[in-house]
């Protein structure tokens, strides 16, 4: 790809930049959020048009207008969100959009082939299983071998093991290596440094839509790559006090709750955080930890079991129950959970206090206390924003979360329910969280950390909690836990 | 006895097959993920075009075909609106449905009191000879295989194609997959567009045949109604709930139909028995059953999300 550029209102998303994918390599793409790895790669893939540029396979010059186009030229993309139908077999899946065969299905030769492919390899999967039955594992492969089943030779995964638990990022591994000793040609998108130095040939890194550097994961390290991306050097180590507990603030005793689709989410979970520890919590998405932090916040009702806050029952209390007696939340769905998109900066910021003084008096709202308080909080916690009457959705997604921090931690809560606190931020801004985070321990709030973080996990945690289907399966201390470790638990083995 | 059960079945398919036809149509456009409301103004309009053609052509089946082709026509319409222009599809819906209800009001008015030439009665004389020496059953299903509508017959063929290709088929498989992931449909080179305009006419064209089968079949007179009870009575809606009520399956659509036309046969065989009962409670009961049957029936089938497309009424563009 040469001289890529694309533009969007506002921002220039790949500026000039080329890339080059040879066969039989792994290459990784390297950068943080917003750096233009998705954008180039939805180019190569014909889903968006470049503004300029070239884009060459196997020597001669293509037009890629849709993915259509692309999968003629051997280019296969499985795409960060995975694109499956959940109520479809695995294998409806697998052959949609083929030509062949061109109207009766039969299932029974594409059920051996994906067999047959599974084994070579190492990716399992039984094709005549729905999508909504297999683990994000499972469902990963299903799209891998969509693209083997098309004998496509260019593999483009984008950020495939942000769902993944360490054992099945290992089996990835192995997998994309197996595709490149066939002389396939792999791009590997990811912003997790150890990641791209373990599986790749070469490492290209992005930085504001353009291509600072290709190295050899020989020739560098973790250091140098977190520099090229950020274009400054990066702390990974942050300064924490010893750990010194104080009273217990929240117990739960067996809870039990039904999730979503009316199936058990928790089965008996007891568990206690005190007062300045940070309790991280470990488990792959979907395993009852957005259940878990909803029981803790009041918004899920217990089938079974006993939640006391400061020693009271609190079983049965409304989620404003548990607001007022000091319990914060930072929720997964920033958008959705968090904040209120078209409502301003200064409204979404006192979402949670507007009930008391300074702000109400009343049914009154006091909008310049409202507006003295937002200033603070913006320029506290450095919110880039016009000013507080701008719209949060006008917002990036550091920026949200930034607010969406500032809010919770502002009211000096005794308990913050922090769910996936950095996901998809880059590296300066998960900094900052994690600051803002131990910050607030040192103060002697309780902190609930869930995370599919490892590295996260380990470094705030004082104690680390993991989930598995609803369960906790293990209860460590942060000396006692490994990646290792928590991770084989986290798939589910009891190593612990 | 026997002969009062076989006049009630009978009617219950004649009428259930109004249903039959629209629902099959409703079920592609929401199995490709559009949800069209205007299916009872695609009927009316169906119905009058059929009328119009039958009685200047002097042949119903003209009628029919004609009847086809306005409802792709004004499904183009529907389709141009919520799948290119991405409207609302709940506002596009009604916005068709008012169209049906006013355009065939004023067009019709010159078609009260003329006559058509109706739909021939298709009749096994074999079938019915072998059958009527069989007891109590061999009449009542003597009575279903002779002296019946032909579209009755062929509605039911159709249900049986529409779900073999629904579900055994390449189309099939392009179908429901952009009515539940349009982005991976997409991505997979898979035309989200074409297949939602095939799949949004082949319902306005099955609406329009339904309320064709409907004038031609059953009514045989174009009469001058009021906009708020058309001469399609409401059943374009009660198909949409039968669409909820066959969990977008086209064999269950059969059952659902005929269980829906069982009861507004029955409620003209009851009103026949002269019970003291205001004969509006009858006209009720079509409408109140659909209601009953939806809210009871249909619990289980939402609430485990079978058949419903994720992406029902959900508009799709790429670069978003």
């Amino acid at each position: 790809m040469r001289r890529i550029i694309k533009s969007f209102p506002g921002v220039v998303a790949n500026d000039n930049l080329d890339f080059q994918l040879l066969p039989g390599e792994v290459h990784a793409l390297l950068g943080e959020n917003g750096a233009g790895k998705t954008t180039l790669m939805n180019i190569l893939y014909g889903l968006y048009r470049p503004d300029s540029g070239q884009i060459i396979v196997k020597g001669r010059e293509a037009k890629i207008n849709s993915p259509r186009d692309a999968m003629q030229l051997g280019i296969g993309m499985v795409h960060q969100h995975l694109k499956l139908v959940s109520t479809h077999s695995v294998a409806e899946n697998i052959i949609l959009g083929l030509n062949e065969p061109r109207f009766f299905l039969k299932m029974d030769e594409v059920h051996d082939r994906i067999h047959e492919l599974g084994e070579r390899y190492g990716l399992p999967v039984n094709p005549q299983q729905k999508i909504w039955q297999l683990s994000m594992g499972e469902r990963q492969r299903v799209e891998i071998l969509k693209i083997l089943f098309r004998e496509s030779d260019i593999l483009v995964l984008d950020e495939p093991t942000a769902l993944l638990a360490p054992p099945e990022i290992g089996e990835l591994f192995a997998a994309l290596r197996r595709m490149a000793s066939e002389g396939r040609g792999v791009v590997f998108i990811s912003h997790k440094l150890n990641e791209v130095l373990e599986v790749s040939d070469r490492i290209t890194v992005l930085r504001r839509g353009r291509a600072v550097d290709t190295r050899r994961p020989s020739e560098t390290n973790t250091a140098e790559l977190a520099n090229l991306m950020v274009g400054r050097p990066v702390l990974f180590k942050l300064e924490k006090k010893p750990f010194s507990p104080g009273a217990g603030f929240l117990e739960l005793q067996n809870v039990e709750v039904m999730g979503d689709k009316g199936l058990p989410a928790l089965k008996g979970i007891s568990l206690e955080i005190r007062a300045g520890e940070i309790l991280g919590l470990a488990g792959v998405a979907g395993n009852g930890q957005r259940e878990l932090a909803e029981v803790i916040t009041g918004l899920r009702r217990l089938t079974k079991g006993k939640i006391y806050v400061n020693g009271l029952d609190f079983t049965s209390s409304s989620p404003l129950d548990f607001l007022s007696a000091g319990i914060s939340y930072v929720p997964e769905d920033r958008q959705g959970v968090g904040s209120v998109a078209s409502m301003t900066v200064a409204e979404n910021l006192v979402l949670r206090e507007y009930r008391n003084g300074p702000f109400a008096r009343n049914i009154w709202l006091d909008f310049k206390a409202i507006d003295e308080h937002a200033s603070q909080l913006v320029s506290e916690f450095s919110i880039m924003t016009p000013d507080t009457r701008n719209p949060v959705q006008n917002l990036s997604g550091g920026n949200l979360q930034k607010l969406i921090l500032a809010r919770e931690l502002s009211r000096k809560p005794k308990l913050i329910v922090a769910e996936h606190p950095t996901r998809g931020l880059d590296v300066g801004a998960t900094e900052y969280v994690h600051q803002r985070l131990i910050q607030a321990r040192e103060q002697g709030s309780a902190v609930l950390l869930i995370s599919e973080d490892l590295d996260e996990i380990l470094t705030l945690g004082d104690n680390v909690a993991v989930i598995y289907e609803g369960k906790l399966v293990g209860l460590l201390s942060a000396q006692q836990a490994s990646i290792e470790v928590v991770g084989m638990m986290m798939a589910g083995s009891s190593g612990g | 006895m026997s002969e009062v059960v076989a006049a009630v079945l009978a009617r219950a398919m004649e009428t259930g097959t109004i249903l039959l036809l629209a629902a099959l149509g409703e079920i592609y456009a929401e199995r490709s993920g559009v949800l069209n409301l205007g299916v009872e103004g695609m009927m009316l309009l169906g119905a009058l075009g059929a009328f119009g053609a039958a009685h200047l052509l002097g042949n119903a089946w003209a009628g029919l075909a004609i009847a086809v082709l306005i409802g792709a026509v004004v499904s183009l319409l529907h389709s141009f609106m919520s799948v290119t222009l991405r409207l609302n599809q709940v506002a596009t819906g009604l916005s068709i449905y008012l169209l049906g209800v006013g355009l065939s009001g004023f067009l019709g008015k010159p078609l009260v009191g003329v006559t058509v030439p109706g739909l021939p009665v298709v009749a096994f004389p074999s079938v019915q000879d072998a059958l009527s020496k069989v007891p109590v059953i061999g009449l009542v299903l003597g009575r279903l295989l002779g002296g019946l509508n032909p579209m009755v017959y062929l509605s039911i063929a159709l249900a049986v194609i529409m779900w073999f290709i629904l579900f055994r088929t390449r189309w099939g498989l392009n179908i429901r997959s952009v009515g539940e992931n349009p982005s991976m449909a997409d991505s997979l080179g898979v035309s989200v567009f074409r297949i939602r305009y095939i799949c949004v006419m082949i319902g306005g064209s099955l609406a329009a045949l339904s309320g064709a089968y409907l004038i031609l079949g059953l009514l045989g007179s174009w009469t001058e109604a009021p906009a708020a009870a058309p001469v399609t009575a409401g059943r374009g809606w009660i198909a949409i709930a039968l669409v909820i009520l066959a969990a977008w399956s086209p064999l269950r659509a059969i059952l659902g139909a005929y269980l829906l036309g069982g009861v507004e046969a029955l409620q003209y065989t009851l009103q026949g028995f002269q019970l003291g009962i205001p004969s509006q409670f009858f006209t009720m009961l079509p409408y109140i059953s659909a209601i009953v049957v939806l809210t009871s029936f249909s619990v289980e089938t939402v609430r485990k999300r079978i058949g419903v497309p994720a992406a029902l009424g959900v508009s799709y563009s790429r670069e978003e």
